[in-house]
């Protein structure tokens, strides 16, 4: 079956597009969460008067779906004690005095890898979680049935509006994407590694093509520009036209998908030992004096970040995690960025803006721009009349909530919001049937 | 300013497609339109749009005033209604039936349904079946001013006689009709324009205006000018391109629009030529209205990945 997948055209705000990354070193504290990925907290190996330096790892994954974290500047263990994050929930962090000096670990040393399993160990150790903004540990996308293994999808995408973290990475990490890949094609037999890039980013377009020129079985597939592309769905059936079926995941169609980023860090690791410490973020936004890429530690307050980039021009209404189409707003701006932080965007009250919420005029934007085919507008009212049944047949898990449903909407109705709503009830209804049956 | 971070849902951003600016860009797609048929018609034609558009914009005010509903004439809806209503009517009807008209578009088929999004069917194409039925002034159509009219009759009731009307008299409008309905040109460039700012997508115009035609040029004997002419004349195009492509009483999928423009066109060419009135357009985007539920249902998106029932 074919399909066409549709989008929204975003506006792009690349302005940070261009200009090489800014390294922000001088920060005085760190505070780290211990959940900066999916899955069990990691669990803290320091305490409080601990001296570290940059790369020693001060907690350990936790169980099967987890991740080691280390530490991003030297300096001593302060504080560890509870913070919120941004899933409004409270996590244990470990806060780190710097020392100002940057040290790195004296012990880190580049992995030997002789087997699959070194790989796997390696990609663990490394920190390394999806970088594009989920967190899902990588180490554990890898550890399956190899042979299940076909091809490696690359998401260089980045359709989010503002973000340009990515492109950089592919602009001036190319060497460390290469050595990654070079060992995992030696560790597993991938078919065919495919970067998709979106059409506008030129720069990183021709960076992976020659890269993919010094490589077998690379290729760039370029994109159309048209959010969201960086979808993973979208993205496998762009680059492979194989369809994920609704509750599947990639690799239930051969395919592992891995932020570009992602690949970078691993590659760094591969070849210096130094585990993921710091990233490059999009810092942007109107309410941004300054708007550039910085390269900061993790655990760097946004505080930090946003006076590094000249403070603000005028308050802002919102501060994001992520993109304008599927960020977080945070509370308070002394949150530290975390290992999937690629953008911190503050929004001025212009930008910000919403249109009031009206009446439905049934105008078909929503579905019409669903890149699922979803229709939001019906999904509202199953969900209104709490109709599970319905909601069933609509297909609302479907929804990778991109939100081209809300941002279209000329009524401004909360579609995709509602779609999270809805994927919720039917999860509880999911675990109350589990219930009664077992 | 208060120095405080808002929270919410993503997404933090919108496209700036309002509403109210869909129905602004409606209200500018109709101008050329609105003009032409002044000039053709005079300003007999000026005071019944102006009574009509006033009178919705009035009656909805009013309406959600007396019910205590949050006032909704802001997003011009009301005056679109209004607007199209009187396009669609002779230049000389009679005032109070303008108005009798408006309180059946607005309060009857639009609020007492709940409001915009909610009515059944467009307000102002029933607006005018139940006028055409009611008033025996809606068939004595309005003759142009600024040309002398020869025949006494609009382009339809005159080929229905037999006699052939100038292909650019309909296209220019200068023939018996409803005010807006004549100027196929200002009709068109209206039409360019809605689909510049992508209010509508073509799907609906073009199938129904296409299947007259083709309907037209089979039952002309093949005739391919006198098939252009039929659609050019009556109000076709207004239909087509203002009416039929109401979102509220339109499908929303491509595929379903073109079931819709289809239907709407079989429709109008099965009244124009064997019913009892000579144009069908109302009746045809009347009836497809009623249909549109289920159009929408049967044409609703496939769902990518998703698992059959």
């Amino acid at each position: 079956m074919s399909f066409f997948l549709n989008g929204v055209h975003v506006p792009h705000r690349k302005n940070t597009a261009l200009e090489p990354a800014v390294r922000l070193t001088d920060v005085k504290t760190v505070t780290i969460p211990m959940v900066m990925h999916i899955g069990a907290p990691a669990s803290p190996i320091v305490k409080v008067g601990d001296l570290v330096q940059v790369g020693t790892k001060i907690a350990e994954a936790v169980g099967g779906i987890s991740a080691p974290i280390h530490a991003s500047v030297s300096g001593k263990v302060t504080k560890i004690s509870d913070i919120l994050i941004s899933t409004g929930k409270t996590a244990p962090a470990v806060t780190i005095e710097s020392d100002g000096l940057m040290t790195p670990c004296e012990t880190l040393k580049a992995p030997v890898i002789n087997s699959r399993e070194d790989l796997i160990d390696a990609i663990r150790e490394s920190g390394v979680v999806g970088l594009g903004g989920a967190g899902f540990p990588t180490h554990v996308k890898w550890n399956v049935d190899p042979e299940r293994i076909e091809e490696l999808i690359i998401n260089g995408a980045e359709c989010e509006p503002y973000i340009t973290s990515d492109s950089l990475t592919m602009n001036e990490r190319a060497d460390d994407i290469e050595f990654a890949l070079r060992e995992l094609q030696k560790q597993f037999s991938l078919k065919r590694i495919i970067i998709g890039i979106e059409k506008d980013k030129k720069k990183a377009i021709e960076s992976m093509n020659a890269m993919a020129g010094r490589m077998e079985g690379v290729e760039v597939k370029v994109l159309p520009q048209l959010y969201p592309q960086g979808g993973e769905k979208v993205l496998v059936y762009h680059t492979t036209k194989k369809v994920i079926p609704t509750g599947k995941l990639p690799i239930d169609v051969g395919c592992i998908v891995c932020n570009c980023t992602t690949i970078a860090t691993i590659g760094t690791y591969l070849k210096t030992g130094m585990p993921l410490v710091e990233k490059c973020i999009t810092v942007d936004g109107a309410s941004v004096k300054n708007p550039k890429n910085v390269i900061a530690p993790i655990g760097t307050s946004l505080d930090d970040i946003f006076a590094f980039c000249g403070g603000f021009t005028e308050f802002p209404k919102k501060v994001l995690y992520g993109g304008p189409m599927m960020g977080v707003t945070v509370p308070d701006t002394s949150m530290p960025i975390i290992k999937n932080t690629n953008a911190v965007l503050a929004l001025s009250p212009k930008e910000a803006k919403l249109p009031e919420t009206s009446n439905c005029i049934r105008c078909g934007a929503c579905t019409n721009t669903c890149p699922f085919g979803l229709n939001p507008a019906e999904i509202l009212r199953a969900y209104k009349k709490k109709d599970i049944e319905m909601l069933k047949k609509l297909s609302v898990d479907t929804c990778m909530l991109c939100g081209c449903c809300s941002f279209t909407c000329p009524a401004n109705r909360p579609l995709v919001q509602t779609n999270n709503l809805a994927k919720q009830l039917l999860r509880e209804e999911k675990a109350k049937e589990a219930n009664q049956n077992g | 300013m208060d120095n405080k971070l808002y929270l919410s849902a993503s997404p933090h951003i919108h496209s700036g497609r309002s509403t109210t600016s869909i129905m602004r860009d409606v209200l500018i797609a109709l101008l050329p339109a609105t003009v032409a048929g002044v000039v053709i018609f005079g300003l007999r034609a000026l005071s019944v749009i102006m009574v009509c558009v006033a009178s919705c914009v009035l009656l909805e005010a009013l309406y959600n005033k007396i019910t205590k509903k949050d006032q909704t004439i802001g997003d011009l809806s009301a005056a679109v209604t209004g607007l199209l209503l009187a396009l669609n009517l002779p230049a000389n009807i009679p005032i109070w039936q303008c108005i009798v008209g408006s309180v059946f578009a607005i309060i009857l088929v639009k609020c007492l349904f709940g409001g915009i999004g909610y009515n059944l069917v467009n307000p102002a194409i029933t607006a005018r079946v139940f006028m055409l039925v009611a008033f025996g002034s809606m068939a004595n159509q309005a003759m142009p001013t600024i040309v002398d009219t020869v025949s006494g009759a609009t382009p339809l009731a005159q080929m229905a006689e037999g006699e052939s009307p100038k292909l650019l008299d309909v296209f220019l409008g200068t023939t018996g009709g409803a005010i807006g309905e004549t100027c196929a040109l200002a009709l068109l460039i209206g039409f360019g324009y809605l689909l510049f700012r992508r209010i509508i997508t073509w799907h609906i115009p073009v199938s129904y205006i296409g299947s007259v035609f083709v309907f037209s040029f089979l039952m002309e004997g093949f005739d391919p000018m006198k098939a252009l002419t039929l659609i050019l004349s009556g109000g076709l195009f207004i239909g087509a391109i203002f009416m039929a492509t109401d979102y509220v009483t339109s499908p929303a999928t491509p595929k379903g629009k073109l079931i819709f423009g289809v239907g709407a066109g079989l429709l109008t060419f099965m009244i124009r030529y064997f019913g009892i009135y000579p144009e069908g357009v109302s009746f045809a985007i009347l009836f497809m209205n009623i249909l549109t539920p289920y159009i929408e249902k049967l044409t609703a998106h496939k769902i990518f990945g998703g698992t059959k029932e």
